[in-house]
């Protein structure tokens, strides 16, 4: 879903570029915040990653494919902020290097893939996690929900844009159903490999999820003896 | 990813070359490629003059190419990531609103197919003039043209941090797919998306750690954050 050239006019895409200026902005002073010191490498390191999970085409159908956008799994793999980061980094490159994308319309897109949707689907998922049971097992379908709703919201956001700064004469209505119906099932997409990428880091590597993180808090080192009765804990 | 080995996915644009646009300083090389898109995108879709002015941008952009020293057909045949948005701007005349005319037998709306006209017309002017710059200019240049476009500092060292490991990280992934195909997997099928995603959840667990690694390294080499480079 990035948006080209010429889709939407000049003053709305200066404007989405300012909000895109503000917005990665603030990320950069929240992903020290997540990060420290390591922000550079790691954010930079998640961001290739983000490049290569977009690589990743899935059927939509009528022959055409969708790909990851990625805005919701970022986001619970590595904090919302370092994830706003990741995205416009992202962005930033396939415009300016890969032609993908359009020029005066990075800001739009950073908008859209980058704020929007990271911070639509790390809402969600902050809510959802705040309803369910706290249980890690429920990170991944929470995950999962976030990146249903990021997609289309992310569409309907730019449904609005349209509406302001359009510039071909398509009823309102007619875009908002194509683009909310057609990116409702890239979301199903996004959602099923969102949730089963995090569920995978979830069960290797549980301490890198930073959505899981509250839920880990007070896992403990557990030694067991030969028969399986748990012996002392030590405290770390 | 310097000039020789920027082979990102087979997705390198770059196209080595010593010609004045390619020693050209990459700040001004950006801030003339926004500047140049804005004035595109501004032109008004009711002027009678539109077809000339994209004429003009054309030919600007043909010139610069030819300064360049870049094969017309190089650029001509990245051009394809357009698909995409040519299959939409073919669409819109359909679905477009206001009075009916008739062409090849088809009838199509009147403002919608000028609108079409337009998208097709900034769309492509718009990618070729990326391709341009993303022709010309290293990764390396380019961080360094917006570093002094005064882009905070974080952000231009994660960007040379992605730049410099995207070929890494995307090698990986292509090996881990190439394994998977041997195994019988086919990853675009979603009967195997289980596997597809262990397989993401693995490379972003194996990215991170090397983000950790990179971080003691250069902790080790006297890195000190706040006066970084």
């Amino acid at each position: 879903m990035h948006v080209p050239d010429g889709f939407l006019d000049a003053p709305t895409s200066v404007a989405t570029g300012v909000v895109a200026v503000a917005g990665v902005g603030l990320a950069l002073r929240g992903a020290r915040r997540e990060l420290d010191d390591r922000a550079a490498p790691m954010v930079g390191l998640v961001a290739a990653f983000v490049f290569a999970a977009q690589m990743v085409n899935f059927p939509v159908g009528a022959g055409t494919s969708g790909h990851l956008m990625g805005g919701a799994l970022a986001a619970v793999l590595v904090g919302p902020w370092s994830a706003i980061l990741c995205l416009s980094v992202v962005l930033l490159v396939q415009g300016l290097l890969m032609a993908d994308g359009g020029i005066t319309a990075i800001g739009t897109n950073i908008t859209l893939l980058g704020l929007v949707a990271v911070a639509v689907g790390w809402g969600v998922f902050v809510l959802l996690r705040a309803v369910l049971p706290s249980r890690p097992s429920m990170v991944a379908p929470a995950a999962a929900v976030g990146a249903l709703v990021s997609v289309p919201v992310a569409a309907l956001v730019f449904t609005g844009l349209f509406a302001v700064g359009g510039t071909a004469p398509v009823a309102l209505g007619d875009v908002a159903t194509a683009m909310v119906g057609w990116h409702s099932l890239i979301g199903i997409g996004e959602a099923v490999v969102t949730g089963l990428v995090v569920a995978s880091v979830l069960a290797a590597r549980p301490d890198l999820v930073h959505g899981a993180r509250p839920l880990l808090a007070d896992a403990r080192l557990e030694i067991r003896t030969a028969s399986g009765r748990p012996t002392t804990t030590p405290q770390a | 990813m310097g000039a020789g080995h920027g082979h990102g996915a087979g997705r390198s644009l770059h196209h080595p070359g010593r010609s004045r646009v390619h020693r050209a300083p990459a700040h001004l090389k950006v801030v003339a490629l926004v500047t140049f898109m804005l004035v595109v995108v501004a032109t008004p879709r009711g002027a009678s003059w539109a077809p000339v002015a994209y004429a003009a941008y054309g030919a600007c952009v043909l010139a610069v190419v030819l300064a360049a020293r870049v094969p017309v057909l190089f650029v001509v045949r990245r051009m394809v990531v357009e698909l995409p948005f040519v299959v939409f701007a073919v669409l819109v005349p359909f679905v477009a609103t206001g009075p009916r005319t008739e062409v090849l037998g088809l009838t199509v709306s009147e403002p919608g197919l000028v609108a079409a006209g337009h998208l097709l017309a900034k769309g492509t002017i718009g990618v070729a003039a990326a391709l341009t710059m993303a022709s010309t200019t290293t990764a390396r240049e380019l961080l360094g043209g917006l570093e002094r476009l005064r882009m905070p500092a974080l952000l231009v060292e994660i960007m040379g941090f992605m730049l410099r490991y995207v070929d890494v990280v995307t090698g990986e992934w292509s090996r881990m797919l190439v394994a998977m195909r041997s195994r019988g997997c086919d990853p675009r099928s979603p009967r195997h998306w289980g596997t597809l995603a262990r397989g993401l959840g693995a490379l972003f667990i194996r990215s991170y750690e090397r983000g950790e690694r990179v971080h003691l390294a250069m902790l080790s080499r006297g890195y000190d954050v706040g006066r970084a480079r």
